[in-house]
């Protein structure tokens, strides 16, 4: 951010401006134009086109698509893969056993569900968005909130352009503008830099445990047509994960023999020595899965935090002035492993209290009504105790999980609370086992600039770094002396690293921000918060394709 | 003084470039497109000349689908007056481009054409010239200076050696370096005013351009994956090989 | 038909590219003629006459095309198409000017930057800067064609023996005036279009160390590249940072040093013709696409090869 409080900031306004074009901000946007075609709306997105920053697994569940544009089908959304099969496996070093889907959790049956890139479903609804005269302003990151004099939200700044290393205006400086909303949605996703801030100051969080985040993967494959059984579902848990940490894979048969493939691992790991990233990559190695990526290629990979913690760490959504909707808030179904629909559903409810706030003269808080009388409740309430249990462990944890959820329904009368946040889990390195991860094959496993090579990531160069330590002597004076720099392993994108610099016979913490895929894990894991995500220039980060 | 300036819609230069499985181009489908980046340049000292006073009327021309309406609409955003859009094919080669920019050049009657120096997609460097040859035009390529004095425009050229200047007398088509400015971002503001600004569009066919590829793309492959060769031991080994085996120094 | 060849030359010597041209030419017919255009070229003539595979060589002495301005090459080419079934020239800034034109005023297309030869009308080109490769076929009566220098050895300066036949040719005056031409201030070539490039990344650990470069690029003509990580832990300039996001290079020698070989960075130089790799951690990716590549502590290789490159011109002398 320019020092200089003189600049000129031109001002829009708009009765509605959303924050993020993806399934929450664009359910909201959508809706709101179908309540009332003359409520003007705006979304402003980060990433250079919609979609672009989005990364899913994803299996989708139609339900609130299906109250939101009931005639997707007919409007040829980009969901045509039925799930046709499905299996889960319980995998050791060699081998995996396979656990019948009649004695699965209901939350993890999938008929009925349809294997989707969900970046181009958001492609899809940022059209139908602007078919209703909705505005979206891809490229433009929402930097800075703007209050109002008795502190309610009154929208938000864009990020300004131009700006040098040094905090310096370039030639091409272009100041940032402010966008003012009656309302304005923050729909960030998980880990938002705004909500972050706002959950901060009006303590959204008060009443509400720890959050719980996890990192995950994904690769898209094309692999050979014999390995390719479209609509095939493939879960497992286990190896090569220790079954102290919370984890597990994905493995989804799109269309064209593309496979999406990926891993997920709860990010209050205890080992700083373990890295999410090498996991992943191990885990293609398995026989069961080495066998359908052989002879395949890697078009695609990214990473992205998710969030976790369920009902019971979902921090209240309203606040003077504005709304907090989809992985923002923290709105996922962690058993389902599913955010999308309740994104979406999230955003259909802040939909329906603007409409009242605007025009019946309701407060924002009529929110909670409406989201405790909705299905979204209901299924988040159910799901609410399975992650929990697992700090008991992985086996304890999948016998609870099946009392809870095949017996009682999710309707145990009592909610098993989280515990720690993410960042106070790590044990010291010196009480904690070094692991040491296979090297890499490139034929099924690659290192992380291969990887981060294929999302099409850039940050414009000479621009403010946009990885913020508070505390520029931390890392190397507590973080890698207490947890031998646990940022190297747990960033997914190499963007951290430790260089011994020989003349001044110290290491240096570097940070390649201009690798950054916006994944969030660094301002989510870094033992001290010591390193805050803020927004690079409009545009930059990763360009995921059909993520 | 009118600039016409002619944009070509491209993969976007971060995205990585895949091949299709059947060798028939590369995948587009669901991929990030924007302006060809020396395009933006051409486009911007376009818009350089007309926030100095020298030009009064910036138009932008794109050929290709309905979707290059959007790098129009970013040209727009970034100060330029109007658009037209020439409906055609995903894939016309340069010479056809050309004689469609020379239809629009004799309709809009520009005093100078900018375009960017080459497209990354195709890699031609043709067009700028074609265009050039077929209105009898002076030309002149990869442009890292201009200025304009009266009837004529002082440029430098990027060439291989250094710089070499030229003086064109106007009408004539200019191709643009990446040296030649650094693009300005376009405001918010100015990309809401930039949807309400005209855009007309053109079928290609009405203006009878013969549009038959003359050159066939029969495959597109990946490049041949390199090998590694081989280690030396020492300092000693690896001048030798240089000089007696591969004779690069 | 014959295949002609525009030569690329500055009325004094002949440049290299021109041997890389003829060479492409040769696999596509045997009888092979050179165009020397220009003022004052006999020089270059000469110099040409001895060119294995080129049996004659067609020279414009005029001081209206001195500066071999595209308007006035493209013109002499026209005079000269009618004999020719395929007309060449270096996929450089000179070649570039003029083909497209000189194709497009007889209502043909041009093929750009050729990599290989097929057959007489069917060609290799990189696109996507190299990222995918293109097979293409000319159904042009004339096939005119840029060649890509490095994908071509140059064919040898002796053992031919080219006649020699004067042309002259009425050009028009055109609306171009010729003010100057600067090489280049750099003593050092231009990254992307250096025939050597000697790179230094992360493995150079500070700014300073780039210096140890300088002196193997000065003996080398090189010019000097960097990788990323360098660029971003500011031990040297932007405008040296080869790779996807910075220059792609694809020099004859391309020389890595303490450059792990992040695939950002390969992307920008894998082209090249022959890759060197100098790094201590022999598990770097660089080793995998290098032709040479030496395990070596980076600050005690660099003098010794300055020091083999002394003894290498000690002998040549």
């Amino acid at each position: 951010m320019i020092e200089n409080q003189n600049i000129q900031r031109e001002e829009m306004s708009y009765d509605v401006v959303i924050i993020g074009a993806g399934p929450s901000g664009l359910a909201t946007a959508i809706e709101l134009k179908k309540l009332n075609p003359e409520t003007s709306v705006c979304i402003i997105e980060k990433g250079s086109e919609v979609g672009a920053h989005i990364l899913s697994g994803n299996v989708f569940e139609t339900k609130a698509l299906d109250e939101l544009i009931p005639d997707w089908k007919e409007k040829n959304a980009p969901i045509k893969t039925k799930v046709s099969m499905e299996e889960f496996l319980f995998l050791n070093k060699k081998n995996g056993m396979n656990i019948p889907t009649w004695l699965l959790p209901k939350s993890l049956q999938n008929h009925g569900n349809y294997i989707i890139s969900l970046a181009n479903l958001c492609r899809w609804l940022g059209e139908q968005a602007e078919a209703l005269e909705v505005e979206i302003f891809p490229g433009f990151a929402a930097s800075e909130i703007i209050y109002n004099e008795d502190g309610s939200v009154a929208g938000i700044q864009t990020g300004d352009m131009g700006v040098d290393k040094e905090g310096q205006p370039k030639d091409t400086f272009e100041p940032g503008i402010i966008l003012k909303g009656k309302v304005t949605v923050f729909a960030e996703g998980c880990r938002g830099h705004l909500g972050k801030q706002l959950i901060k100051k009006f303590e959204l969080d008060k009443n509400s445990s720890p959050q719980q985040y996890g990192i995950g993967f994904k690769e898209i494959w094309e692999v050979d047509e014999t390995q390719h059984q479209e609509g095939k579902v493939l879960h497992s848990v286990g190896w090569p994960l220790d079954p102290k940490t919370y984890g597990g894979s994905f493995c989804y048969h799109a269309e064209n023999n593309q496979i999406y493939i990926g891993y997920v691992i709860g990010l209050d790991y205890q080992n700083p020595y373990l890295s999410p990233y090498d996991e992943f990559q191990q885990f293609k190695t398995h026989p069961k899965i080495s066998k359908i990526l052989k002879g395949g290629k890697r078009i695609s990979y990214g990473a992205r935090a998710l969030i976790e913690g369920g009902l019971q760490s979902l921090p209240q959504m309203h606040m003077p002035g504005a709304l907090l909707v989809g992985c923002d808030a923290g709105t996922l179904n962690m058993p389902k492993i599913k955010g999308s629909h309740t994104a979406m559903k999230s955003g259909i409810i802040a939909a329906e209290t603007i409409q009242q706030h605007l025009y019946d003269k309701k407060e924002l808080s009529v929110f909670d009504t409406i989201f405790k009388n909705s299905w979204l409740y209901q299924e988040l309430y159910e799901a609410r105790n399975v992650k929990p249990s697992f700090r008991w462990g992985l086996i304890p944890a999948m016998i609870f999980t099946a009392i809870d959820q095949l017996i009682f329904k999710g309707k145990l009368p009592f909610t098993l609370n989280h515990l720690h946040a993410d960042h106070e889990t790590l044990k010291l390195a010196k009480d904690s086992k070094k692991i040491d991860y296979p090297k890499y094959d490139g034929q099924l496993t690659f290192d992380k600039a291969s990887s981060v090579y294929l999302t099409g990531t850039n940050h414009a160069e000479n621009q403010i770094i946009h990885l913020q330590l508070k505390d520029p002597k931390l890392p190397i004076s507590y973080t890698l002396e207490k947890f031998d720099e646990p940022s190297i392993r747990y960033c997914p994108a190499g963007v951290y690293d430790i260089q011994y610099n020989k003349e001044k016979d110290e290491s240096e913490f570097i940070i390649n921000s201009q690798n950054c895929i916006h994944c969030k894990t660094c301002d989510i894991k870094e033992p001290s918060q010591n390193i805050n995500w803020v927004t690079p220039e409009g545009g930059g980060g990763p360009n995921y394709a059909n993520m | 003084m009118k600039i016409l300036v002619a944009v070509k819609r491209v993969i976007d230069y971060n995205v990585q470039i895949r091949v299709k499985p059947d060798n028939s181009g590369v995948e587009k489908d669901n991929v990030k497109m924007s302006m060809n980046p020396p395009d933006e340049n051409a486009v911007e000292e376009a818009i350089k000349l007309k926030d100095s006073g020298e030009v009064t009327e910036v138009v932008i021309v794109s050929i290709g689908q309905e979707k290059c309406q959007d790098t129009i609409r970013t040209a727009l955003a970034m100060g330029a007056d109007r658009g037209i859009l020439v409906k055609a094919g995903d894939d016309i080669e340069p010479l056809a481009v050309a004689k469609t920019l020379k239809n629009i050049v004799e309709k809009e009657k520009p005093n100078m054409v900018l375009l960017g120096k080459q497209a990354i997609d195709d890699y031609c460097n043709q067009t700028g010239q074609m265009l050039s040859a077929i209105l009898n035009w002076p030309q002149g390529c990869f442009v890292s200076e201009l200025g304009i004095n009266d009837s004529a425009i002082t440029i430098s050229r990027e060439i291989d050696e250094g710089l070499e200047q030229l003086e064109i007398q106007l009408p004539a088509v200019v191709t643009c370096d990446l040296r030649l400015n650094e693009p300005r971002f376009a405001s918010l503001p100015n990309i809401m005013k930039a949807k309400k600004k005209p855009i007309e569009i053109i079928e290609i066919e009405s203006l009878g351009v013969d549009t038959i590829p003359k050159v066939k793309y029969l495959k597109v492959e990946e490049p041949p994956v390199r090998q590694g060769g081989v280690m030396v031991a020492d300092v000693k080994e690896l001048i030798q090989k240089l000089k007696y085996e591969a004779k690069v120094i | 038909m014959s295949v002609l060849v525009v030569a690329e030359h500055n009325n004094v010597s002949l440049k290299s590219s021109t041997l890389n041209t003829i060479q492409a030419a040769s696999q596509i017919d045997k009888d092979i003629h050179l165009l020397v255009c220009g003022f004052q070229n006999d020089e270059v003539v000469n110099q040409a006459s001895t060119l294995e595979g080129v049996n004659k060589i067609l020279q414009l002495n005029d001081e209206i095309i001195q500066h071999q301005l595209a308007e006035h090459v493209s013109q002499v080419i026209i005079n000269l198409s009618k004999n020719y079934s395929h007309i060449l020239a270096p996929s450089s800034t000179f070649g570039k000017n003029f083909m497209p034109r000189a194709a497009a005023i007889l209502d043909h297309s041009q093929i750009s930057d050729i990599s290989g030869v097929i057959s007489p009308d069917t060609f290799i080109r990189p696109i996507y800067a190299g990222n995918a490769i293109a097979t293409v076929q000319s159904l042009d009566p004339v096939k005119f064609i840029t060649v890509r220098t490095t994908s071509f050895e140059p064919v040898e300066i002796v053992g031919g023996s080219a006649s020699i036949e004067k042309i002259s040719l009425n050009l028009e005056g055109i609306a171009t005036k010729f003010l100057d031409r600067k090489e280049a201030k750099s003593e050092r070539p231009e990254l992307g279009s250096a025939r050597v490039v000697i790179s230094g990344g992360r493995g150079l650990e500070n700014g300073d160390n780039f210096k140890l470069l300088n002196e193997i690029a000065d003996k080398l003509n090189a010019a000097i590249g960097a990788s990323r990580a360098a660029v971003d832990a500011g031990y040297i300039g932007n405008e040296c940072q080869v790779g996807q996001t910075g220059k792609m290079v694809a020099p004859e020698l391309y020389i890595a040093v303490g450059i792990s070989g992040a695939i950002q960075h390969l992307a920008g130089m894998k082209e090249s013709k022959i890759i060197v790799a100098i790094n201590k951690d022999e598990e770097a990716p660089i080793f995998g696409i290098a032709d040479y590549g030496l395990k070596a502590d980076l600050f005690q290789a660099l003098p010794e090869i300055s020091k083999e490159l002394d003894l290498l011109n000690d002998i040549a002398k």
